[in-house]
């Protein structure tokens, strides 16, 4: 996790993204700005802009690293099996999570796992507005009501 | 226990023997994460000492009632206990009137109760209300639903750039509209100690009321509510050693005697038909229903406590400490630091940032070498937006801390920045 911090995975800004979206968490001061270029329904490049906490800026880089060349589908799978992680619950069997399973512990701080979806929901809510026909949605991403 | 001597001078060199203060807090024992506890956020609650403790668990085991309607053995001494600690409050705070002290939920409820029963007759359209930049929600949000309701407006005493207020500016914000004076003593976040007595004489000159929102001061500094001439004066007992769920709300018994009532129902009538009421005396009138009887007698064994412990050693002993703790924090280069650099001016709250870890970030490393300190906006957003952050780390002391505790949070924070592979010079 403190490699991704570090060093975060995904900075290199996109040329000309399809779709955009910022996320924060007015509670503690976590932002994000996630920049996503699609290619025939699959992640092509991804850009992740995070100013926060270690937990919010380790997962959206591990999310960039992750999710290129990724259908919506398995965003949707891995972000369910993340989430599942982060609340102690049973994981899908058939997901792996990779770097993301660093972040286990973070189910014994209930109070950051909204700051470990941060990232993730941001993203999702831009691939649901693109799947809409828009190139971002009309509000920032929340992850307020995340515990 | 060592009691402090008398004296003033005596005070000052502070023989308390704070080891065995401490030895009188069970919880200071535990372990967390296999380290010693070391609990810095007294800002936000206190630790009780086992007398507070027993008294709630012995009114349970002897002497639980319902109070003030009972005939019986039992009702009586808890009425008498509950009534007890009401005169015991008033004396504490400076030996105002009992009738002018009401037991509440906490601090807020206090202020809520203010805005409801005199706000609401006596705050109209155009009328001011003056509060500072530095508030707590609790004495912000009350006054932001008031005016909205009644066309009010509210104004803001700014800071200073060294966290204390702007007493000139105040100066020319109270003028012949400001109705309401309402002003924390001590700042939860800054650790500022404002200068509540001069605001109280503007407050008076101007013809407004002034309430003083005591949270932070009344369990750390001495207290003289009739010294202060303030309308209201409003704390809570779980940040002076006590339980929760006991706010208190002093107010001149004449004024209270003019308000509506807060809250309906038993307790805080005289009589009642079927359509209409007539209310009970003061402070009665304030505390409809059963109240929270069995913490607020185990409250006045916190007073006890801290009787003993004297508060100018109290005080005496925070400001030392506070002294140390900035001496020490500023040897780390790489921590902002806010709040007056004085310890005089202020309190043993000790706000403080890394511009590259995140508050969060070191308040879970620092509780992982078992230090509790706080991180957040301290419920005072305005005031961290002024400050320019989304958030800063808080360190609280009370009677119980000592160097040791602030030598394992320099210790800790050095700790987090190896951590996270940063310099640490």
């Amino acid at each position: 996790m403190l490699d991704h911090y570090r060093a975060p995975r995904g900075k290199k800004l996109l040329a000309a993204p399809d779709v955009e979206n910022q996320g924060m968490n007015p509670v503690c001061g976590d932002e994000v700005k996630v920049a996503v270029k699609l290619d025939g329904g699959r992640i092509a490049g991804i850009s992740i802009m995070s100013r926060g906490c270690a937990i919010s800026v380790a997962s959206g880089s591990m999310l960039a690293e992750m999710l290129v060349g990724k259908s919506r589908q398995d965003v949707e799978r891995l972000q369910g099996a993340f989430r599942a992680l982060l609340h102690g619950e049973k994981l899908p069997a058939d997901v792996d999570l990779g770097d993301l399973e660093a972040l286990e512990g973070v189910k014994k701080l209930p109070v950051r796992v909204k700051c470990a979806l941060l990232p993730w929901m941001t993203l999702g809510d831009a691939l649901k507005a693109w799947e809409r026909g828009s190139n971002n949605p009309a509000a920032p991403s929340t992850t307020e009501h995340e515990e | 226990m060592n009691a402090a001597p008398a004296s003033a001078a005596a005070s000052r060199r502070s023989t308390l023997d704070i080891a065995a203060i401490r030895a009188g807090f069970p919880i200071l024992a535990r372990k967390v994460h296999g380290r010693r506890l070391v609990y810095l956020d007294n800002a936000a609650t206190t630790q009780k000492p086992e007398s507070v403790i027993a008294a709630l668990a012995g009114y349970y085991r002897t002497s639980n009632a319902n109070i003030h309607r009972g005939i019986h053995t039992l009702a009586q001494e808890a009425t008498a206990a509950y009534e007890a600690t009401r005169e015991r409050v008033a004396r504490f705070i400076g030996g105002v009137d009992p009738h002018g002290v009401v037991f509440t939920r906490n601090a807020t409820e206090a202020i809520n109760l203010v805005a409801h029963a005199w706000g609401r007759r006596n705050i109209g359209p155009g009328d001011e209300i003056l509060l500072t930049e530095m508030e707590h929600h609790s004495n912000l949000v009350p006054w932001i639903i008031l005016a909205r309701e009644k066309g009010a407006v509210l104004k803001h005493v700014p800071l200073r750039p060294d966290q204390t207020l702007d007493m000139e500016s105040f100066g020319l914000l109270i003028g012949p509209r400001t109705k309401l004076v309402s002003v924390m003593w001590v700042s939860n976040a800054l650790g500022t100690i404002n200068p509540v007595a001069e605001i109280g004489a503007a407050a008076r000159r101007a013809g407004a009321v002034f309430l003083v929102d005591g949270a932070q001061a009344v369990p750390h500094l001495p207290v003289d509510a009739k010294a202060l001439g303030c309308d209201f004066l409003a704390f809570s007992a779980h940040k002076m050693m006590g339980p929760t769920g006991v706010g208190v709300l002093y107010g001149r018994p004449a004024l209270l005697k003019d308000m509506d009532p807060f809250l309906g129902g038993g307790e805080m009538i005289r009589e009642v038909r079927l359509d209409g009421a007539s209310w009970n005396d003061v402070p009665w009138k304030f505390e409809a229903g059963t109240p929270n009887i069995a913490d607020v007698i185990a409250f006045s064994a916190a007073i006890d406590s801290i009787e003993r412990i004297g508060m100018d050693a109290i005080r005496s002993h925070e400001r030392e400490l506070t002294r140390y703790a900035l001496k020490r924090m500023k040897e780390l280069k790489f921590l902002t630091l806010f709040g007056p650099d004085d310890p005089e001016k202020r309190s043993g709250v000790v706000s403080f940032a890394d511009p590259e870890i995140h508050p969060h970030d070191i308040s879970t490393v620092l509780d992982q070498c078992g230090i509790a300190i706080r991180a957040g906006h301290h419920c005072a957003q305005p005031l961290m937006r002024r400050l320019g952050q989304m958030a800063t780390a808080r360190a609280s002391f009370y009677i119980y801390n000592d160097r040791d505790d602030v030598d394992a949070l320099v210790a800790a924070l050095v700790e987090a920045r190896k951590y996270f592979g940063l310099p640490v010079s």
